[in-house]
């Protein structure tokens, strides 16, 4: 297991380097400094500007300099195109909110995806199985950025009782929208998941034996064949949590939540490069810590993995 | 001459020697045909596709607007006077800039389809040969090319596409570039498995005995075989690039005006269903979900034709 959790972190840690070392690349590359306008500023200014943000450094200095603002301040350095505004402020603004309707999601998703596939891998072949299937493959071609219009159709513009947008400090009709457009596809992927491997489960050998001796089918169920069932949602839990902060870019978008996607889009649409590369890093080490902590979860429950 | 006599079961098995040289034995290939044409829903969805693939080639000269003129009449009032309507020949309506819908949207399925099926491409090309050659090296190389994919793999790569379309420009270039780099990890690692699994075959061996080089045995035998895997899964990545692009362009990152795309036109949609346009989002996402849905069922029956145990 030590061995296992060694190696594990020995993917992440490159991982995380090539992420940070990438980024910090491509922004110095990318044409146009920080401070090219229209009206170009004198030379002058210019070099003063730069060496107020320390942009005089050579790059590896540069580098350097910022990767220990992170780790020893959480100091992901000021917006070059909002004076009044450094990265760390955008995510103090952004995060909570982010963070709030993205865990609901994450919840919601695992919930109603595992007992719906329980469901209908337990009624195998019935009416409510065919409708599981239905929902997860329909769901399959809705992905959020089709399916938050969709609702906002529907129960905005046509039926008027939930609020298209805005976030309100995250009371719940605000919530309500967001949870759905985020959570559905994922809601499908867990439940088609959980699905096959129950009635992978059900099939087996020790099932049949609990069901000989004489246990009632609750008992099997919960005892016995949700615990195997759920590896491959465990499994599942590190691409669904990449395609959650992705989708929390589409949600912020169209609901106008305010969360950190809006800021990371619009970022993006305006080059504001150090808040890009800031939110980045934060969001893409996020990602990288989950899937580790996943793939090691993961290794604990299922010995096989270890090898 | 000599004339041979054979006898009545002799000759029996003579005919049948003829015959058998007719009987076509049924091929893998011949099989999977079959099991695919049998699959009704890969079938509808192979004709509904063709219709939509059709559609974006040829459907511009079924109208006489093009994608760039805006009508200065309707400019303004688009959501009161540019329904859709069959008279007027803008079967569509028209969207938010008073151009004809319809030579829009048939622009967007063309460049969402190429996008979807070039970006698939390049990541079969590059992942086939990437797995084939780490599976049939082996030893050191597999093990530091696989690491390195791990590696790549563990990096969300829609931060990467979205840097990369910021720092290098937006441009359909970038998008092919940016979804090529980062969809073909997946692939390889299908094929380096099953590559594995060919590489001590006599067949492989034998080549290896009289001598065949190891470019040309993983090109020449490796690579033809893998060619099941390859095709069913590069089906499936083609939804996946359209949806990719549309996700990036609904954005705004992506595909950039005068073109379009189905996630361009559906974001446009978006902003203006609230004033009653509901047509200019209708469309767009109405060709969009079938077509995706198409690809996931034409997928779907060729893994069960072509892989029958997998099912």
């Amino acid at each position: 297991m030590l061995n296992f959790i060694i190696r594990r972190v020995a993917i992440a840690v490159p991982t995380l380097l090539i992420l940070l070392v990438a980024s910090f690349w491509l922004m110095q590359t990318a044409p146009g400094g920080p401070f090219t306008s229209e009206r170009p500023l004198p030379q002058q200014v210019l070099d003063n500007i730069n060496a107020k943000y320390g942009l005089d450094d050579p790059l590896p200095v540069q580098l350097w300099n910022y990767l220990v603002g992170i780790v020893t301040e959480f100091d992901f350095g000021p917006s070059y195109k909002y004076k009044d505004r450094t990265v760390n402020d955008i995510i103090a603004q952004g995060f909570p909110v982010t963070l709030k309707y993205g865990t609901i999601s994450f919840l919601v998703a695992i919930v109603t995806g595992c007992t719906l596939g329980v469901a209908a891998a337990i009624r195998q072949n019935t009416a409510l199985d065919y409708f599981a299937v239905g929902v997860t493959i329909g769901a399959q071609v809705l992905p959020n950025f089709v399916m938050a219009p969709i609702l906002i159709m529907i129960f905005t513009v046509w039926l008027g009782i939930l609020p298209g947008g805005g976030w309100h400090g995250g009371e719940w009709p605000y919530l309500i929208m967001p949870v759905i457009a985020l959570s559905t596809s994922f809601m499908a992927s867990i439940a088609r998941l959980t699905r096959s491997a129950m009635l992978e489960v059900l099939r087996s050998n020790f099932i049949r034996t609990a069901r000989a001796k004489g246990l009632p089918d609750r008992t099997i169920i919960l005892r016995h064949a949700i615990k195997p069932a759920m590896l491959p949602v465990i499994s599942y839990l590190g691409p669904a949590f990449v395609g959650m902060v992705t989708g929390s870019f589409i949600i912020d978008s169209i609901f106008g939540t305010g969360g950190v996607g809006y800021f990371y889009v619009n970022s993006a649409l305006n080059r504001d490069y150090a808040v890009m590369m800031g939110l980045t890093i934060l969001l893409g080490s996020m990602t990288i810590m989950f899937n580790m902590v996943v793939d090691i979860l993961y290794a604990w429950i299922d010995p096989k993995i270890r090898l | 001459m000599l004339d041979v006599k054979l006898n009545p079961s002799q000759r029996k098995t003579a005919e049948m020697a003829k015959n058998i040289a007719n009987v076509k034995g049924r091929s893998l290939w011949a099989d999977a045909r079959r099991r695919f044409v049998q699959n009704k829903a890969a079938m509808v969805s192979v004709f509904v596709l063709g219709l939509v693939i059709l559609f974006s080639f040829f459907g511009g000269y079924a109208t006489e607007y093009d994608n760039e003129t805006i009508d200065w009449n309707v400019l303004g009032s688009v959501a009161k006077v540019g329904q859709p309507s069959i008279e007027s020949g803008h079967y569509f309506g028209f969207d938010d800039s008073a151009r004809d819908l319809y030579s829009r949207v048939v622009q967007g399925s063309r460049i969402s389809l190429a996008v979807g099926v070039v970006g698939a491409f390049i990541a079969v090309l590059v992942g086939t040969l990437y797995g084939a050659v780490a599976g049939f090296v082996g030893g050191r190389v597999d093990s530091i090319m696989m690491r390195l994919v791990d590696i790549f793999m563990s990096i969300p790569y829609m931060f990467v596409l979205i840097l990369l379309l910021v720092v290098f420009g937006r441009s359909i270039t970038m998008i092919f570039v940016g979804i090529g780099l980062t969809a073909w990890l997946d692939m390889s690692r299908i094929v380096r498995g099953q590559t594995l699994s060919l590489k001590n075959k006599e067949f492989i061996e034998a080549a290896m005995v009289t001598g065949v080089s190891t470019p040309k045995i993983i090109l020449r035998h490796i690579v033809p075989n893998l060619l099941g895997v390859v095709v069913v899964y590069a089906t499936l990545l083609v939804p996946q690039m359209i949806l990719t692009e549309s996700f990036i362009s609904f954005l705004g990152l992506g595909v950039q005006e005068p073109l379009t795309s189905w996630g361009a036109l559906i974001s446009e949609g978006v902003k203006t269903m609230y004033y009653g346009a509901y047509w200019q989002l209708g469309f767009p996402l109405g060709f969009f979900i079938v077509a995706i849905f198409c690809f996931f069922f034409i997928g779907d029956g060729l893994r069960d034709a072509l892989d029958p145990k997998d099912r």
